[in-house]
């Protein structure tokens, strides 16, 4: 079972959260950006094979969204942060 | 009733004194308690279990465990038939009735022994090769008949009255296996403090040491080890509990057989029980599997694995038979032909080494063992038993025969890799046992005993305490090695050579899979025509794919496949290992989520009212919704109409507390449903509700519903039915990844209030007469006004809106209090002739309206797909971008228009395709319906659809085309709006 | 040069060779033919879609399928055993409804069925006071039905081999050459291969290999679990499609029930999925066929699947010349191998798409028309 570390909650089923895709993109600013960066933002995927960053949130928890590294290839579940936490490059 | 002519007076795990009854294909014959049904039978002399899948030979048990290929019966009737059981696994219970599968008429007399004769046309990939026929479609005349003769065992259609459980474990040691690794491995884990969760597929704890006698020394070890574990609390085993696969995050799938015979559902008893266990650390040692010679007609009832032979004898006192011939390529096979000799049975060894270990030679002439030292096996003799065997010595050309009962045969140990394989470490050959071991074993994970490769006892119980040690220290404790008591048992040694298979050319059959009936010519006929990678030669030749999933027949095909193909065993790789290790019953998997458990039931706080009350209830996704009143009519056709009328000419009163309901706090609440919104709400007033739309980022509408501000910082929202947990986790989305610079809260209040629609011309009345001091009057309470107020001590929210068309209300109070309040409008508002109205009727009020609802939104249609274009204000908004794509804009797109039906006699349909009245009626139309009512209003059929450029069209003459039901009907394109299209009535 | 040794790569190279007479071709894969989705899939083949574009695509591949064995010369045991979708309340029946009058309308067999028919036609299901969703029609496709799925890998490369396609195994794809502004042809493990024109086919692997072009996708690859128990007697004659949640259930003519579900929801390249999944699909089957509950799960297994925003695939040229691309399947790519590899054939030989697949462009999603045949909105991992 894929078990997530809610930094809330604890490690947990992924059976409790909902999935969201690529947390490393970053969302075009609302009112200020064009159609193509809206575009890009919302159909284009890295996909990346290795290292991914996504977003999960904690629906049967806490509630929070959360932001996870894990290896596509492998599975392997590394740290998650609230995303509200996580530090902007 | 004899015990069986093959069962010994004495020795044996059974107990002689509790005799049960069972029978075999109508014949009864008696077991003991401790029996497997393979057991019975071998004890009570009865030697052909089933028939072969394609060639419908006769067959008898090859195994004593989950490895066996040929043994399967059907077990049961009614509801609690269960085919392809396998007898080596199943434990005898009082009054088992078992019987035989595939065989026609019956496995005894099998007209379809005949496809014998075809064998040469049913090679493997037969089938692609032919039954095409002349014609396209041809494979549809012979299908029929390749159907019926694939499967073992028949199923039926009955239901199951079983219960079956689901549980989870965590602990911080799982132990897989109970044989000597595995039980010292639980010890030592258990000494240091862990829990520890140690599971065995068998009935009994003990692997195979439960192989060796009951009185002998390991025995005795194995006794003293389970008393040890018993001390520990922290130590749980659970038997007849198989693994039956690893998973991601240290997860392992257990399964349980709980009853040992019929359990009893109507007293809670469940048959099986799945169980996820969590676990800090994993000690896999799950033993091995031995694997039989490859040898003309190996699959003769009477030819059997070394060490099951020593199994029947020493674990259920059943004598193979009166002379046995061994065959092997290995030390170990000795051991069990030494001791089946000990018990009385006449042997001789044929091995086909030509050096071999003289203390074993010389141990075999001291109990009068016959030897033949490099002598290869090549055909077993007999037709429904084995009566001899032909064998060929080094040297010689020529084949000499001798006669016996049963041919036990060892080709070697494969360890049991599958389980450490699922994650995809790929199990390793190591040609010191020719045979694989796993690639490696990640953190966490350990390996001991067989399973790793180490065959003697000493070296499995040592190195089963060092995993667990292991694994107790990965899961964090400090743990020391105390020594453990082993016995000293001289062990026989694990000397092998490869198995070599003798040249084909021979007479008969030789078999690699068993069960689906694949021999030495099939891997031939593969290689030959192109399919020589492992998976390749798996899926042409079905090796490996029945219900024993390969567990005699992978190494061996692996070794022949690569002699094929002039590699070594090393390159030519592996198959992989799927779970479930065994197979487990869809039964036990769904556990006691079945019926109407099936997925959860949403119920409204008015939920008893409704059914008290004579509604008819219907799935709304999760929800169950009052779809009609009986007391309105018995049908939802005539129902609703009643409903409606009451509602548009007096008072109704709905339920709608499915709907999601969102409470939105904070000084930047506006700000924030202004961006979430497409029209405009950083100015909406306290006390007033507004209707609001709001999209995906991509611009097609995500939901609809209304916001109502009760104070400059609070808002309570209203999402559909459908969406509410969509649009919950889209706002908390934007809050939290975002726009987490606004101080915004939401939580979601949708179980916390019921909510109610009071609808009609004197909905005002009613709700004056069941709250006389709320000031409800037009000034009071505007329309889209909204109020917190107490209504006879009781919270609640008022909100003046509609969704009917009528004069309306929204009212929301706690849950606890739905049905009290619900009932109090009722009684006091009677004199109106106020009635509760149902989902059917409420369809039919909106669609009246023109409000769009899920049939519109369905996630493609936009914002002016949809009519709403005008609601757009100039801000930003979420999807304001996106919605400028070219294609979203574009003229002649589908767009929301109503529809009313001109013929009388005709009536529209949801799914009705739309074509323009000139169009030839063939292609995808120009639209479609989504939403039709009989409108009580205009006494006809309406609708609302989506048409190619919209009200563009309104007044045009259209046709719905039904080609389903064959019909074509007359409508006219309509504003949607058809009742009141000016709002009068909601402002008075 | 076709990057992809599965389904669609192996009879995009037949198509190539025997209708455009292009035999000059290769095919490359990674591991062994009809290793990927091509020998994992449920097997079914269907042609009830309702969105233009689709309905016609599909149904041309129905065809294709119809005629196959007999074009090949290898029996892919097509049983037209006839699919049943689901529906458990009216308005679930009035959108199955759309789709079949869409189907009839296009010259597509389809037959709307009320609660009595379905339970004629498929008594075994749960018709009792118990089920959680009521069956209340369905809708049928007698056509519809199941393809050997091994057959089709084997069928194409046999015919491909015959007509002189080089199709190399053991070969992986880790870059492209590049002139100027063309792609040239590719860099593998075994060997730089020059090409006049490069084609990816790839399902699971098609962001990676576009990557390497530096292209990136409406594409996420995520994982699909499928089951089959131990084989018994004929037991279940149709296909079945549950409607209360995504699953779809067969027999095979080895014996097994085949069926699957959902995605597990979250990207993936591990090929094997996790055990929750597993039990809400048993759960499934457990509803529709309450007498499955003694069967056995024999095997479960998983894929990597190209998931698109809107559930519909990529054929077409890509923004770099000598590159075309076939990927983004989601659930469809089995019951679309001929059609894809006839259509994909055709847009490389002309450097043309193909007319059936003009909608399934890579700038569809910026141009705002994106074809959601189940209208569950463009994410990929709601598809």
């Amino acid at each position: 079972m894929l078990r997530i570390p809610c930094p809330n909650c604890g490690v947990r089923d992924a059976t409790e959260f909902r999935y969201a895709g690529d947390a490393s993109k970053r969302r075009p600013a609302l009112g200020l950006s064009s159609l193509d960066d809206w575009h890009d933002h919302v159909f284009l995927f890295d996909n990346p094979k290795g290292a991914h960053r996504e977003y999960w949130q904690h629906v049967l928890g806490c509630r929070q969204w959360l932001v996870l590294e894990r290896d596509t290839a492998t599975n392997a579940v590394g740290r998650a942060v609230l995303a509200r936490d996580r530090v902007r490059e | 009733m004899s015990a069986g002519p093959r069962r010994l007076a004495m020795g044996g795990r059974i107990d002689r004194d509790r005799p049960l009854r069972f029978t075999l294909d109508g014949r009864s014959m008696l077991g003991f308690a401790g029996d497997t049904l393979a057991s019975a039978l071998l004890a009570n002399g009865a030697t052909l279990v089933g028939r072969s899948f394609k060639y419908h030979r006769p067959r008898g048990l090859l195994a004593a465990g989950v490895e066996e290929p040929n043994g399967l019966v059907t077990l049961g009737s009614g509801g609690r038939t269960t085919p392809n059981v396998v007898a080596t696994v199943a434990e005898l219970y009082e009054g088992m009735t078992a019987r035989r599968q595939n065989g026609w008429p019956s496995v005894g007399f099998d007209l379809l022994a005949i496809n014998s004769c075809f064998a040469p046309m049913l090679s493997a990939g037969f089938y692609y090769k032919t039954f095409m026929g002349p014609r396209r479609g041809s494979w549809m005349f012979y299908e029929p008949m390749i159907r019926r003769a694939a499967g073992l065992g028949q199923a039926v259609h009955e239901r199951d009255p079983d219960r079956y459980e689901t549980r989870h474990e965590f602990t911080d040691v799982l132990v897989v296996g109970a044989g000597p690794a595995g039980l010292c491995a639980a010890l030592g884990a258990g000494l240091a403090g862990a829990t520890v969760l140690l599971v065995e597929q068998d009935s009994l704890a003990g692997g195979r040491l439960l192989s060796a006698s009951p009185t002998g020394e390991t025995a005795q070890w194995r006794t003293q080890i389970l008393a040890s574990l018993a001390q520990l609390a922290n130590v749980k085993i659970l038997c007849r509990t198989t693994a039956i696969g690893l998973y991601d995050g240290n997860t392992v799938a257990l399964v349980e057989r709980c009853a040992q015979g019929q359990p009893d559902p109507l007293r809670g008893e469940a048959r099986e029980c799945v169980i996820t266990v969590r676990a800090k650390a994993i000690v896999f040692a799950s033993g091995a599997i031995e694997r039989p010679l490859v040898f003309s007609d190996n699959d003769r009832p009477g030819v059997m694995l070394a060490g099951a032979a020593q199994t029947y004898l020493h674990r259920f006192a059943v004598a193979m038979g009166g002379h046995a011939v061994f065959a092997t390529n290995n030390d170990w096979a000795w051991r069990a032909a030494l001791e089946l000799s000990g018990a009385g049975t006449t042997v001789t060894i044929l091995d086909q080494r030509a050096e071999l270990d003289p203390a074993l030679t010389a141990a075999a002439r001291a109990a009068g063992v016959a030897v033949e030292a490099g002598a290869l096996l090549t055909r077993a003799l007999g037709g429904r038993r084995t009566e001899g065997v032909e064998f060929r010595s080094a040297g010689s050309a020529r084949e000499r025969s001798i006669a016996c009962d049963v041919v036990c045969v060892s080709a070697g140990w494969s360890p049991a890799v599958h389980l450490t394989s699922h994650t995809g470490i790929k199990p390793v050959y190591r040609d010191d046992i020719d045979a694989f071991v796993p690639g490696g074993f990640a953190a966490g994970h350990f390996g001991a005993g067989a399973v790793t490769g180490r065959f003697a006892l000493e070296e499995a119980a040592r190195g089963g305490h060092d995993a667990g040690i292991g694994a107790a220290r990965h899961a964090g404790y400090a743990a020391t090695s105390p020594s453990i008591a082993i016995p000293a048992t001289a062990n026989a040694g694990y000397a092998i050579e490869p198995a070599r298979t003798p040249v084909r050319g021979g007479r008969g059959k030789a078999f690699v899979d068993f069960q689906n009936d694949v021999t030495t010519q099939d891997l031939a006929i593969s290689h030959q025509e192109g399919y020589v990678s492992v998976e390749h030669l798996k899926r042409y030749t079905t090796l490996g794919m029945g219900t024993d999933q390969g567990k005699t027949s992978n190494v061996n095909a692996i070794r022949l496949m690569a002699a094929e193909r002039g590699l070594d065993v090393a390159s030519a790789g592996t198959t992989t290992f799927r779970p479930p290790y065994t197979p487990v019953s869809l039964g036990a998997l769904a556990g006691r989520n079945v019926g109407h458990h099936f997925r959860p039931i949403r119920r409204s706080p008015l939920h008893e009212w409704h059914i008290a009350n004579g509604a008819a209830m219907i799935e709304a996704g999760p929800w169950l919704r009052a779809w009609y009143y009986r007391w309105a009519g018995d049908s939802a056709e005539r129902a609703y109409v009643v409903e409606m009328r009451n509602v548009r000419s007096s008072v109704g009163v709905s339920d709608v507390s499915s709907l999601g309901k969102i409470d939105v706090q904070g000084p930047d609440a506006a700000e924030f449903l202004n961006r979430l919104y497409v029209n405009g709400f950083a100015k909406l007033p306290v006390g007033k509700a507004r209707y609001g739309v709001m999209l995906n980022d991509d611009a097609t509408v995500l939901d609809d519903g209304t916001c109502a501000r009760f104070s400059e910082t609070r808002y309570f929202m209203t999402t559909t039915t459908a969406q509410a947990g969509e649009v919950m986790s889209h706002l908390e989305f934007l809050l939290q990844t975002a726009w987490t610079e606004l101080d915004v809260q939401v939580a979601s209040l949708t179980d916390e209030w019921c909510g109610m629609s009071i609808a009609g011309p004197k909905s005002r009345q009613a709700l004056q007469l069941a709250f006389a001091d709320c000031d409800l009057t037009d000034a009071a309470l505007p329309h889209m006004g909204c109020r917190e107020l107490e209504l006879a001590g009781v919270s609640a929210r008022l909100l003046r809106l509609s969704f009917s068309g009528e004069l309306a209300f929204e009212l929301y109070v706690p849950a606890d209090y739905g049905i009290s309040v619900w009932e109090h409008i009722l009684t006091r508002a009677a004199p109106l002739g106020i009635r509760a109205y149902g989902l059917e009727a409420l369809a039919s009020l909106r669609i009246e309206k023109g409000h769009v609802a899920g049939l519109e939104l369905d996630h493609r249609t936009t914002l002016d797909d949809l009519g709403l274009g005008k609601m757009a204000a100039d801000k930003p908004f979420v999807g304001r971008a996106l919605r400028e794509r070219p294609d979203l804009r574009a003229g002649g797109r589908w767009s929301l228009v109503g529809l009313e039906c001109l013929e009388p006699s005709a009536r529209l349909r949801g799914g009705a395709i739309l074509f323009a009245g000139s169009d030839p009626i063939a292609g995808h139309g120009r639209g479609y319906i989504t939403s039709v009512t009989w409108s009580i209003t205009l006494d006809k059929f309406i609708a609302l659809g989506l048409y190619q450029g919209g009200l563009q069209h309104i007044n045009e003459e259209i046709i719905c085309a039904y080609p389903l039901k064959g019909e074509q009907v007359r409508a006219r394109i309509v504003s949607p709006v058809f009742v009141d299209p000016h709002g009068e009535r909601l402002r008075v | 040069m076709i990057i992809g040794g599965g389904g669609h790569g192996l009879a995009t190279a037949y198509y190539l060779a025997a209708r455009h007479g292009i035999r000059n071709v290769a095919v490359v894969e990674r591991a062994y033919i009809g290793s990927g989705n091509v020998g994992r899939n449920t097997t079914l083949v269907r042609s009830n879609y309702l969105m233009d574009g689709n309905t016609q695509f599909f149904e041309y591949s129905l065809r294709l399928w119809e005629g196959l064995s007999h074009e090949l010369n290898f029996n892919v045991m097509l049983s037209q055993r006839g699919q049943i979708v689901l529906a458990h309340g009216p308005s679930q029946l009035d959108v199955l409804a759309r789709k079949g009058n869409i189907m009839r309308l296009n010259g597509i067999d389809a037959e709307l069925l009320d609660r009595g028919d379905v339970m004629r036609l498929l008594p075994y299901l749960d018709f009792s006071s118990e089920a959680r969703f009521p069956i209340y029609g369905g809708l049928l496709q007698r056509r519809a039905g199941t393809v050997r799925h091994d057959a089709v890998a084997w069928g194409y490369a046999r015919a491909a081999d015959a007509l002189g396609v080089d199709i190399i195994e053991n070969c992986e794809v880790k870059g492209f050459l590049r002139e100027n502004d063309r792609i040239v042809g590719v860099a593998t493990s075994r060997g730089a291969i020059r090409a006049a024109r490069t084609a990816i086919s790839v399902a699971g692997h098609t962001s990676h290999l576009a990557a390497m072009a530096g292209l990136r996708l409406p594409v996420e690859s995520h994982l699909l679990q499928a089951c089959v128990t131990e084989p018994i007697k004929p037991f279940v004659d149709h296909v079945i499609s549950f409607g209360a949640e995504l699953f779809y259930i067969s027999q095979s003519d080895k014996g097994g029930l085949v069926f699957g579900g959902h995605i597990d929801g979250y990207n993936s390249y591990t090929q094997r999925g996790q055990f929750a999944k597993i039990q809400s699909v048993a759960e499934c089957a457990v509803a529709l066929i309450p007498s499955v509950s003694r069967l056995r799960l024999l095997r479960h297994w998983g894929g990597i699947q190209d998931m698109t925003p809107d559930g519909s695939p990529f054929i077409s040229r890509t923004p770099i010349a000598g590159l075309y691309l076939n990927g983004g399947w989601c659930y469809q790519g089995f019951k679309a191998t001929p059609a894809a590899g006839a259509c994909f054939a055709h847009t490389i030989a002309n450097d043309d798409e193909h007319p059936l697949v003009r909608h399934l462009g890579l700038d569809r999603f910026r141009r705002g028309n994106g074809h959601d045949e189940y209208g569950l909105g463009l994410w990929t991992y709601k598809q």
